[in-house]
C-alpha cells in the first residue's frame, strides 16, 4: 500500500481540536475518516457519553449527533436492503449495537504513524523526560501496531541537542524537571545579554519548554513577582532550594502554540542590509521582511525590544552587515567601534 | 453536495469490508446509494471515489473471484484495513499524548491527530494533559519540508534551487535524499547530490522556492551504511578549542566570554580585567569580540587581534 495522505493535505486539514470545523469542499474525506473511528471508539468503550466523545472528536455534541445519525442511516441496496449499522445515544449515551465490518479503525498513514514516531524519539533522547521505559515500550507497540506504515519514519530525525554547552543544559534540564515533580522552589544566576550582567533570583518551577532548539525554564520569578522565561544555556548556575515552590494560582502559562515572543509596542524595527557573509542573520532572527537588493545584498527586517542586542550584532557583523536604521542606533555602531579602535591604536 | 458525497464514500466502504469477495462495478453501483443514472457518469464518479479512499490509506484491492467471473472486481481486506490491537498502560498513554503535541504548530499536526484519533478508537485512552511538566514543540517554518519529507517517506529524488552559505546566487541542485534532521531547532535534509557526484547536506532554510520531484516512487536506495544525523554533525560542528587568547576586558563586563575563562586577574590598570580564554578559530571568536566593542581588547595573538580590527574598520567602512 503506498496512498498515503499527502503533508499538504493533512495540515489543510487539521483545524486542531476544539475548533468547528467549515462543512465545504474538500473536507468530505475528512469527515469519513471520522465516521469511520466513530463506530470502533464507541465500540471498544461499550457505553461511551456523547459530551466526552464530541470532545475526543474535536466536534460539537450537534456535529457528532449528526455523524452518529449518517451512520445509522446507511442502507445498502443489494441483494437486499439492509443497514450494516445499528447505534442508539439515548439518554446521552451512545451505544452500537451492529456494524459487523466497523469494528476496528483504519491502519496508520506513514505520516500519521511517522509523526508520533519521530515525536517519541526525540522524547527518548530529551534529558529529563526519557528516564522510564515507558517511551520505549510505547515505541515499540506503536511500529508493531504500525507496520510498514512505521518504516519512512526512520529517514526523519529530530536531536535532542540544544544550543548552548551539551553538557550543562541537560544537565540542568533535569534539576529542572525533578524540581517541578517535587515542587521546589529554585535558585538561579542568569546571565541576561541585553544587560551583560548575571542576576540572581529565586524561582518558582513551573514547566520546561523545549522550542526552536532551546529549552527555556518557565517560572513565577520571585524578583519579577510575573512568570519568566529563562534560557538554559544562559543559566550560569541553579541549585534546587528546600523551600516548596509558591506559584501563585492565577499564573499565566505561556501559551506555546502562540509563541514564547510577542511582540510588543516597545519594540523597535531595525534594518540590516547583509552581505554574503552576514546572511546567516536571516536564519536566526526572526524577520519581518526580507528583500534581494540588485547588488546581491539582502535587506532583512527585525522587530526586538532590544538595542543592545542590536548594537553588538552590528558590531560583530561589522562589514558583513551594516545596520541602516534606526540611524541614531547606527551612529551609536560607528561611535562604539571608533572607541574600541582606540584601543588598538 | 459534499454530505452527499460523504454519505456514499461511507456507503462504499461498508459496502466493500462487508463483502466476502469481488465485487464488480456493477454490483457496487447496485448496492450503494447516491450514483447517477448513467454508467459513464457513474464511471467517472467512481474512478474519483477509488482515489479518495487509497489517498486515506484505505487498501482497496482489485482482482477476479475464483469461481471464474472474468469481470474484475472490488474489495477491501478486513486484515490490511485493521489496525491491529494495540493496548497500552496509563503511564505510555500519556507518553503518547505527550508525543502528539510535539507536532502541533508544525507540518505534521493533521498527521498526529489523525494517528490519536485511530487510537483513540482502537481503545486507547491517550490523554490530552492540560498542565504538562514539559512542553516539548518541534517547527518546521522551511516551506521546503513538507516536499522533502514526502520525498524521504517515497524515496523520490528532487530538485531545488540553493543559496549555499557565503554565496548569493542560487544554484539548482538535484538531490537523491536520505534523511531529513533537525538539530538545535534547524533542519537539513541529507543526500547524493547527483551534479555533484557525493554525499552533501543542505540547511532547509537556505531552498529557495519550490522543490521538485524528479522521479517516481522507489527509485532512490538509501546506502545501508548511510548515517544522516553523523553527516549533520560533521557539517555543522563547532572547532575543538585548541589555542587560547589574553584580553583586556573592563571590569563589570564581557560577561559572556568571561564564562568561557580559563584564568582571570586584575590587569595593572584599574577598571580592567585580565582575561585568558580557549578558543578555535579567529573567525567566530573575533565577531564575539568585537560585539563587545570598547570593554574587550584583545592582547594577543596577533592573528585573532587583526581578525577583531578588521571587523570593527569594517562598521565604520
Amino acid at each position: 500500500m503506498s496512498a498515503d495522505i499527502g503533508v499538504g493535505d493533512t495540515a489543510a486539514a487539521s483545524s486542531g481540536r476544539g475548533q468547528p470545523r467549515a462543512a465545504q469542499a474538500g473536507t468530505a474525506t475528512e469527515r469519513l475518516q471520522r465516521l469511520l473511528a466513530l463506530v470502533p471508539y464507541v465500540m471498544s468503550r461499550n457505553v461511551v457519553g456523547l459530551a466526552e466523545t464530541a470532545e475526543a472528536f474535536g466536534v460539537s455534541e450537534r456535529d457528532l449527533v449528526d455523524d452518529l445519525n449518517m451512520l445509522w442511516c446507511v442502507e445498502l441496496r443489494s441483494p437486499d436492503p439492509y443497514c450494516p449499522i445499528d447505534l442508539s445515544y439515548e439518554g446521552g449515551e451512545i451505544q452500537v449495537s451492529e456494524a459487523e465490518a466497523m469494528g476496528r479503525p483504519l491502519r496508520l498513514a506513514a505520516d500519521e504513524a511517522s509523526a508520533l514516531l519521530i515525536a517519541l524519539r526525540w522524547l527518548a533522547e530529551m534529558p529529563g523526560v526519557g528516564r522510564g521505559s515507558e517511551i520505549s515500550r510505547t515505541i515499540a507497540k506503536l511500529e508493531q501496531a504500525a507496520g510498514s506504515a512505521a518504516a519512512p519514519s526512520m529517514h526523519v530525525n529530530v536531536r535532542a541537542d540544544m544550543q548552548g554547552d551539551e553538557a550543562a543544559v541537560s544537565a540542568a534540564a533535569v534539576q529542572i524537571t525533578d524540581a517541578i515533580t517535587a515542587r521546589r522552589r529554585m535558585h538561579i544566576s542568569y546571565y541576561v545579554p541585553g544587560r551583560d550582567e548575571a542576576t540572581e533570583r529565586d524561582v518558582d518551577p513551573m514547566r520546561l519548554l523545549i522550542v526552536e532548539g532551546f529549552s527555556y525554564l518557565e517560572g513565577w520569578c520571585r524578583r519579577a513577582d510575573a512568570v519568566r522565561l529563562f534560557r538554559l544555556d544562559r543559566i550560569l548556575s541553579l541549585q534546587t532550594l528546600e523551600v516548596p515552590a509558591e506559584v501563585p494560582a492565577d499564573a499565566e502559562r505561556v501559551d506555546v502554540d502562540r509563541g514564547l515572543f510577542r511582540p510588543s509596542a516597545a519594540d523597535i524595527r531595525v534594518v540590516f542590509e547583509l552581505a554574503g557573509a552576514g546572511r546567516w542573520v536571516a536564519d536566526y532572527y526572526p524577520c519581518e521582511r526580507q528583500e534581494e537588493l540588485p547588488d546581491g545584498r539582502l535587506r532583512v527586517q527585525i522587530r526586538t525590544p532590544d538595542t543592545e542586542m542590536v548594537r553588538r550584532l552590528a558590531l560583530r557583523l561589522g562589514e558583513d552587515g551594516r545596520l541602516l536604521s534606526p540611524p541614531d542606533l547606527a551612529r551609536q555602531v560607528m561611535a562604539d567601534a571608533r572607541a574600541a579602535l582606540d584601543h588598538y591604536a | 453536495m459534499s454530505r452527499r458525497k460523504t454519505e456514499r464514500l461511507l456507503s462504499l466502504v461498508v459496502c466493500l469490508l462487508s463483502a466476502r469477495r469481488y465485487l464488480t462495478a456493477a454490483q457496487i453501483r447496485e448496492a450503494v446509494p447516491g450514483y447517477p443514472e448513467s454508467f459513464d457518469a457513474f464511471k467517472r464518479m467512481f474512478e474519483r471515489d477509488k482515489d479518495e479512499l487509497r489517498e486515506l490509506g484505505i487498501p482497496l484491492e482489485t482482482g477476479t473471484n475464483p469461481a471464474g467471473d472474468e469481470e474484475q472486481g472490488y474489495r477491501i481486506s478486513r486484515q490490511a484495513y485493521e489496525l491491529p490491537d494495540i493496548r497500552l498502560e496509563p503511564d505510555e498513554a500519556a507518553v503518547l499524548g505527550l508525543a502528539a503535541r510535539v507536532w502541533r504548530r508544525a507540518a505534521l499536526s493533521g498527521a498526529a491527530e489523525g494517528a490519536l484519533l485511530k487510537l483513540r478508537a482502537a481503545g486507547v485512552e491517550a490523554e490530552d494533559l492540560t498542565q504538562p511538566d514539559i512542553e516539548p514543540r518541534v517547527l518546521t517554518p522551511d516551506a521546503a519540508f513538507g516536499r522533502l519529507w514526502e520525498a524521504v517517506r517515497d524515496r523520490r529524488p528532487v530538485t531545488f534551487s540553493y543559496v549555499g552559505a557565503g554565496r548569493t546566487a542560487p544554484q539548482q541542485r538535484r538531490l537523491e535524499p536520505w534523511g531529513v534532521v533537525s538539530r538545535r531547532g534547524r533542519w537539513y535534509v541529507v543526500g547524493y547530490d547527483t551534479g555533484r557526484a557525493a554525499e552533501r547536506v543542505f540547511r532547509l532554510s537556505r531552498i529557495a522556492g519550490a522543490v521538485s520531484f524528479t522521479g517516481p516512487a522507489g527509485s532512490v536506495t538509501v546506502p545501508a551504511d548511510a548515517d544522516v544525523r553523523a553527516s549533520v554533525d560533521d557539517w555543522d560542528t563547532d572547532w575543538p578549542a585548541e589555542r587560547s587568547c589574553l584580553l583586556r576586558v573592563r571590569t563589570g563586563t564581557g560577561n559572556g566570554l568571561r564564562r568561557h575563562a580559563i584564568t582571570t586577574r586584575p590587569a595593572p590598570d584599574p577598571g580592567w580585567d585580565l582575561v585568558e580564554l580557549a578558543f578555535s578559530e579567529p573567525g567566530w571568536w573575533s565577531e564575539q569580540i568585537a560585539s563587545y566593542g570598547a570593554d574587550v581588547i584583545v592582547l594577543e595573538p596577533s592573528d585573532l587581534r587583526d581578525a577583531v580590527i578588521g571587523r570593527l574598520k569594517g562598521v565604520l567602512a
